[in-house]
């Protein structure tokens, strides 16, 4: 939720596809995807290091950490030896990377469960909560945008947009809290509280529930996607296959569904890998406010509470989902439109 | 046409501005004007609804005044905000002016801590570091300028790269300059319009980001307090119908974020000299 709306066309690949020089694109797409995965490869390595200096910048280090505030000197001598703590940096670094790699992200201070078992257990409600959020938010911004494109400038582009800037403005627990009030509350029509339960059968058992949730979570997403939509539509009817289209004989109405959606749509399904990070921040909140059992909620609970190793694994988890998206969105790009192979950072 | 003309015509743009002021006068004179005890609780006048005993927006569960709270918070989301964005810019201006002017291996290095920066979504970061470090105010502004300066770094990098290759650059280096002189005093003026612009939208995101911290009760300790915290504290009373605890700060956050988007697109209009024939 907090990277600005391009306002304009243009400003499209700028969350991610930083404008890069225009180099001849080197090698093919084998070169490029060799590259491009690399690339990813250090990202992942940089976050790791992150990570693991938060783990050291906790107070009192790790061990006082999982020892508490009342162990003695020699309790965290011997904790630190029995972890390896008292090995040089690099060396506990190396180890922890290691670790993290074959899926041991260590014991939850809290939960009596491992941290993998406990983010396993609720990232696919994540998945489904956000997956839902999406497809709603998809379903009404694609629309939307190519409404706006058609009728650019006119009334109803304008009051449009700036609706969306106001919806992009609401935070998402106060828009949370009006559907509340609104839908809830007075109206009576859908519960406050999201399904609860362990696995996604048990969450989908109970629709109602998922109502208040999943729209929360798809207003920000529209608010962001029709405006993608129709900055890139409207790069498309500038076009001059449209022109050729409707010199032919198209009527304009068949060129935009058929043509101009199709292309204009490529860009925007990129741009949903580079949106990861902002939905996880989303779902973040929606899981607080409506106390849905996904990662967001485990990831808020473990902050209450000081769980650092949920902490710490949940952030790695995501990163990682972040850098995986941005790849997949770079690469599509690059398998549809041969021109941004180039455009590598 | 004159910079101001430009701007003046994008009417949300002068909405905005005005709408900025309006609340910014209301945060920082409002509590002369209406002066209330936002330290000491008040437990017998606690959850008064609007209009009682001189209180125009009621009271809250510890009997502070509502309309008194609303302008203390004004002034912790509004100065951490601007100061956070602030922070943010100047960190990501400089880091990207120098990624993009040296180029090389420079670049990518610094360009992959940003890119893994960006891939913590800046809330979790947040959430994890307010654990770590007792968030007051000062501290808050710290820690999000240090979250929220990638954005502006990779804008003004992606600037930077092609202001560098400019005759007036070049003619700098030739006659002796520096490259700390280059930077600072012919690559970073140059990205201005984009800086400025950049800054604003900077600004409003990062009082997004200071209301999602407080409502998750990790923020601004009482009683010290902010728009976000009001909203937490007030959601425990959402289903007694306590409206008045929650519209007038998400209102608030609304109305100072639309305003600063809206003024950030007027700017855009000013400095963006290939917008200007639209």
């Amino acid at each position: 939720m907090t990277t600005a709306i391009p306002a304009q066309s243009g400003a499209l690949e700028a969350g991610a596809a930083a404008p890069a020089p225009v180099r001849a694109a080197r090698g093919g797409f084998g070169r490029f995807l060799i590259r491009r995965v690399l690339q990813a490869l250090v990202v992942v390595l940089v976050v790791s290091v992150i990570v693991f200096a938060l783990l050291h910048a906790l107070p009192g280090g790790p061990a006082r950490g999982v020892l508490g505030q009342q162990a003695s000197a020699e309790q965290i001598a011997a904790f630190e030896a029995a972890n390896g703590l008292d090995q040089p940096v690099v060396l506990q670094y190396l180890s922890f990377l290691g670790r993290s790699l074959t899926g041991d992200l260590g014991e939850s201070y809290l939960l009596n469960q491992s941290v993998s078992d406990a983010i396993a257990l609720r990232l696919p409600k994540t998945l489904l909560l956000t997956g839902l959020s999406l497809v709603v938010a998809v379903i009404i911004a694609v629309p939307v945008g190519v409404y706006q494109a058609v009728r650019r400038n006119r009334a109803v582009d304008y009051w449009l947009s700036t609706l969306a800037i106001v919806a992009y403005s609401t935070p998402t627990f106060f828009l949370g809290m009006l559907l509340i009030l609104l839908l809830s509350q007075t109206a009576g029509l859908f519960p406050a509280a999201a399904p609860q339960g362990n696995g996604i059968t048990d969450v989908l058992a109970q629709p109602a529930g998922l109502v208040l949730p999943v729209l929360t979570g798809a207003v920000p997403i529209v608010a962001t996607f029709s405006r993608y939509m129709r900055s890139s539509t409207l790069d498309n009817l500038g076009e001059d296959y449209v022109r050729t289209a409707r010199a032919k004989g198209t009527g304009y109405r068949s060129v935009v569904v058929r043509h101009v959606l199709r292309n204009s749509l490529t860009p925007v399904v990129a741009m949903l890998g580079y949106y990861l990070p902002v939905m996880f921040g989303g779902a973040l909140v929606v899981e607080q406010l409506f106390n849905y059992p996904g990662m967001g909620l485990l990831f808020w609970s473990a902050a209450q509470s000081s769980d650092f190793p949920v902490l710490l694994g949940c952030v790695l988890v995501i990163s990682l989902a972040t850098v995986v998206g941005s790849l997949l969105a770079d690469v599509v790009q690059a398998v549809l439109d041969p021109r941004t192979r180039g455009g590598l950072r | 046409m004159t910079a101001l003309r430009r701007f003046t015509r994008n009417r949300l743009a002068v909405v905005g501005a005005v709408a900025l002021a309006v609340l910014v006068l209301f945060a920082v004179l409002g509590p002369l004007v209406h002066p209330t005890e936002q330290v000491v609780t008040d437990l017998g006048a606690a959850n008064l609804p609007p209009g009682v005993d001189g209180h125009p927006l009621g009271t809250d569960a510890l009997g502070y005044d509502n309309l008194g709270r609303l302008m203390v918070a004004g002034r912790v989301s509004l100065l951490v905000g601007v100061l956070a964005g602030v922070l943010a810019t100047v960190l990501g201006t400089l880091w990207g002016a120098v990624a993009g002017y040296v180029g090389g291996v420079v670049d990518a290095v610094m360009m992959r801590v940003v890119d893994a920066g960006i891939a913590i979504p800046a809330i979790f970061l947040l959430l994890v570091l307010s654990t770590i470090v007792r968030p007051t105010v000062g501290m808050m502004i710290v820690v999000l300028g240090l979250v929220s300066w990638l954005v502006p770094a990779r804008l003004i990098r992606a600037e930077a790269l092609s202001v560098r290759t400019r005759d007036y650059v070049v003619a700098a280096r030739a006659m002796g300059a520096t490259h700390r002189r280059t930077v600072l005093n012919h690559v970073i003026p140059n990205t201005v319009g984009t800086v400025v612009v950049n800054a604003t939208f900077q600004v409003a995101d990062a009082i997004l980001l200071v209301a999602y911290i407080s409502f998750l009760g990790m923020g601004i300790q009482p009683p010290t307090t902010d728009w976000g915290a009001m909203l937490n504290d007030g959601i425990n009373y959402i289903y007694q119908g306590a409206w008045w605890l929650i519209l007038p700060p998400g209102l608030a956050i609304v109305i100072v974020v639309c305003a600063l988007n809206f003024v950030g697109d007027g700017l855009r209009d000013v400095v963006d000299v290939k917008g200007r024939a639209a």
